[in-house]
């Protein structure tokens, strides 16, 4: 039973990193790619329907994971205090920003939110980027099952981590690379002219820095979790989800040079469900490793009754159901590319 | 760890304060839109269109800002709160979830389509849309009451071997009886702040002599709903929130009330100052008997005072309890009397005309927000000094590795945020308001028929 929830948690958690994944990596790529006012909305309208939906998904996998893993939840929290608020006031700002933006039309409104949208974007990223480190490299957990991880140490992977070190930090930059190219790819899937294009040069320079990163991050991280050389030689058939990576990561290129922007969107997210999927199976059983393995919460010991996770299955299952039914209809309301026709919303100039 | 906690709890209590600001707005104007939308569907009249989407201007802002300040809320359950969270994840993280998986996805992904949606959608699909909307937001505040719920009053659990609390009834947690009282109490309140925001900006038109057509179906829905909503705010739910509280919590009646001695006819405090450390009550002005009346229905029974239960198992802020619960009591009588007046002049043909009422009006806007967070706060500092009502210790629930200097870099952090945000709130809300609800050319951004619109290429 632990072991379905850890694999629907997972299943949750990859769902937001390709919906929000593609939202983030557009606003990141806002400034470059978008230069006038047309054009930035043409990127905002991109995502404007569906951000608030995909943002979803964090909470949602947020609450499973809470009513799943309580302990994992209560330890992780709070060990990651600050990093996470710091999360929390990113987001503010960049849902303020989407949403406030276009409300006034000023030489000193736009481009304040469109910067905010920008940089709160990439911190993001970034961020989750680095939250993603931090746990595959194991936290300073002790017997009682927490920890308090200040942001920063002296940057290097001994006893004493901080949140930022130079592995988390590697793998802060791969996020964002890959989310720049996952954005980039969604922007021009969805949009038409010069930001399309730009979108297109700007997924193909992000696609070298992705290979470089991967190649390197996967070498690190075999060395830094033992665990993960483990899973995948007591279970070969794992390695079906690095070669899915690998896949999408060619896939990418391929579609990028026959100029199909669908297909090269969904190879993304191929690369994307891939990379995670190889940390989640090389990480299982525990959900949160620790420096010293000893305290490491598993799915055992960090889950929570069996009577409630039964019952979670039942709801959780026709939530998805319903929820995949909102997600099909949304999307295929506001399928096309954007179109933005300056006169339609703005009578007077 | 003193000092932590306090932290703690004043984190909790300022980011969630601050966020129901918005939510109160959004499910009670939801509904209020919903009318709207059946009346252009049922009259044909576009005029109650373009009110709804006026509505679904100001919906728009309020509910970024509830999404925006919301996300803390689930968050801080882990990062402040983690043992509690350790404890009792897997009962509350149900609800939480669920609030997630059920209306979260649903509210989110039917505002687009309301929002961006209305050329494409049809009028039924545009009403189905707001429907939605409406819907997954009263999901969701179900979702949330059944939490706190639970914390007044755990049901449907068993406690774990090393002192975990695990579900053990589903229908139990979200069928509680507490939840369903403190639900329709919550609803109610939300529905007068959209009310009583719908009929105060209605009557600002109408005072201002501009969109006067706007300004009566405004305040004449303001009103109606308002009115009905006022009087089943004090009975059945607060009556029976009351009784549930007088079961349950006697020692949270007695504090809320400023019963420090054990009576036979307790007297209902209207004013007065409690003397916690004399253990009395200063300028009391009283109605003698009355408490004990509508408690028990009977004008001698026996209501335990303060004096009854022992000192640590009193709410730790009883002055700050007792305020808000007469604050929460004295503003819903003004709002019934300010309702119903207003619907007597409605009848008499007489509203729009009478300048007096229609300042009442717009000047109570701010009232129900003050009385739902009083509300609030009366049920949770009456909760004190348990964070699950005799289960577990507010002090034993906090984060143990988050000390205070971290806290409070937080608190101040949202602090700061919050100011600029409620800043930009109140400006873009104005604006709103001073554009007003008759298409104009080239004044509003974001009508939502003309916003940016996704469309088709072909």
């Amino acid at each position: 039973m632990e072991t379905i929830w850890f694999c629907l948690v997972a299943l949750m958690i990859a769902l937001y990193v390709l919906l929000d994944g593609f939202d983030l990596g557009a606003g990141a790529i806002h400034l470059l790619v978008a230069k006038t006012d047309q054009e930035r909305r043409q990127v905002l309208a991109s995502i404007g329907p569906v951000w608030d939906g995909n943002e979803v998904w964090l909470l949602a996998a947020g609450g499973t994971l809470y009513f799943a893993f309580p302990v994992l939840y209560a330890s992780g929290f709070s060990g990651f205090y600050l990093p996470l608020m710091m999360v929390l006031w990113l987001l503010i700002l960049r849902g303020t920003s989407i949403e406030f933006r276009n409300h006034i039309k000023s030489a000193v409104w736009d481009p304040l939110w469109d910067f905010l949208f920008c940089s709160s974007s990439l911190l993001l990223a970034v961020f989750f980027g680095a939250a993603l480190g931090n746990i595959v490299r194991g936290v300073p957990l002790d017997a009682t099952g927490y920890f308090f991880e200040p942001l920063w140490t002296n940057f290097r992977l001994g006893d004493e981590t901080g949140i930022l070190d130079w592995y988390t930090i590697l793998v802060g930059v791969l996020a964002l690379a890959a989310l720049v190219m996952h954005g980039s790819l969604w922007v021009q899937w969805k949009t038409a002219g010069p930001v399309s294009e730009r979108s297109a040069r700007l997924a193909g320079h992000s696609w070298w820095a992705i290979v470089v990163g991967t190649a390197v991050v996967s070498a690190a991280t075999f060395q830094i979790q033992p665990q993960i050389n483990a899973n995948f030689k007591a279970w070969p058939w794992g390695f079906i989800f690095p070669a899915l990576a690998v896949a999408g990561l060619a896939g990418v290129k391929y579609a990028l040079a026959k100029r199909d922007q669908r297909k090269a969107f969904l190879a993304s997210c191929a690369y994307l469900t891939g990379m995670l999927a190889s940390v989640v199976f090389g990480v299982y059983p525990m959900v949160l490793p620790a420096r010293h393995p000893e305290y490491s919460l598993t799915v055992l010991s960090a889950k929570a009754g069996l009577y409630g996770l039964q019952i979670g299955l039942i709801w959780w299952a026709i939530g998805m159901v319903l929820a995949a039914g909102y997600f099909t209809y949304l999307y295929r309301s506001f399928a096309g590319k954007v179109a933005v026709d300056t006169n339609s919303h703005d009578p007077s100039e | 760890m003193e000092q932590a906690l306090e932290a703690h709890r004043l984190h909790f209590a300022f980011t969630i304060t601050f966020h129901y600001i918005f939510p109160q707005l959004t499910m009670g104007l939801a509904l209020l839109i919903v009318y709207l939308k059946t009346k252009a569907l049922r009259t044909g009249d576009e005029h109650y269109n373009r009110a709804a989407r006026f509505w679904a201007r100001i919906f728009g802002i309020n509910f970024a800002l509830g999404v925006v300040t919301g996300i803390p809320m689930e968050f801080q359950f882990g990062t402040n709160w983690a043992e509690f969270s350790k404890t009792a994840g897997g009962v509350i993280g149900q609800t939480l979830a669920m609030e997630g998986v059920f209306s979260f996805f649903l509210e989110s992904s039917f505002l687009g389509l309301f929002l961006f949606g209305e050329k494409k959608l049809g009028r039924i699909g545009h009403w189905c849309a707001a429907f939605l909307v409406f819907l997954g937001s009263w999901l969701s505040g179900y979702f949330i009451v059944a939490t706190d719920a639970w914390m007044q009053h755990p049901v449907g659990y068993s406690i774990g071997p090393r002192g975990e609390i695990f579900l053990s009834s589903f229908w139990g947690l979200l069928l509680n009886p507490w939840a369903l009282a403190q639900y329709a109490h919550t609803m109610l309140g939300a529905v007068q702040t959209g009310c009583f925001v719908m009929a105060g900006i209605g009557a600002f038109y109408l005072l201002t002599k501009r969109d006067e057509a706007y300004g009566r179906t405004f305040v004449r829905a303001g009103v109606i709903v308002g009115a009905i909503a006022a009087c089943l705010q004090l009975f059945p739910t607060g009556d029976i929130q009351g009784k549930q509280i007088s079961q349950n919590q006697p020692a949270t009646l007695a504090a809320m009330e400023g019963l420090f001695e054990t009576q036979e006819g307790a007297p209902l405090v209207i004013l007065g100052q409690p003397d916690v450390q004399h253990r009395r009550l200063d300028n009391p002005l009283e109605v003698p008997k009355m408490l004990s009346f509508l408690t028990y229905k009977k004008w001698a029974a026996n209501v335990k005072g303060l004096d009854n239960f022992p000192q640590d198992q009193w709410p730790d802020q009883i002055a700050l309890l007792y305020y808000s619960y007469h604050v929460m009591v004295g503003l819903g009588t003004v709002f019934i009397a300010v309702m119903v007046l207003a619907v007597f002049l409605l009848w008499r043909r007489k509203l729009y005309e009478s300048r007096w009422m229609l300042w009442l009006l717009m000047i109570s806007i701010p009232l129900p927000y003050i009385a739902n967070t009083a509300g609030w706060m009366t049920a949770e500092l009456g909760r004190q000094p348990w964070l699950i009502y005799g289960l577990m210790r507010t002090a034993h629930g906090v984060s143990p590795r988050v000390g205070a200097g971290n806290v409070m870099f937080t608190l101040i952090g949202f602090m700061g945020m919050y100011t600029v945000l409620a800043i930009l709130f109140l400006f873009l809300v104005w604006r709103e308001i001073e554009i007003g609800p008759e298409p104009r050319s080239g004044k509003s951004r974001v009508l939502p028929e003309d916003a940016i619109e996704p469309s088709t290429a072909d």
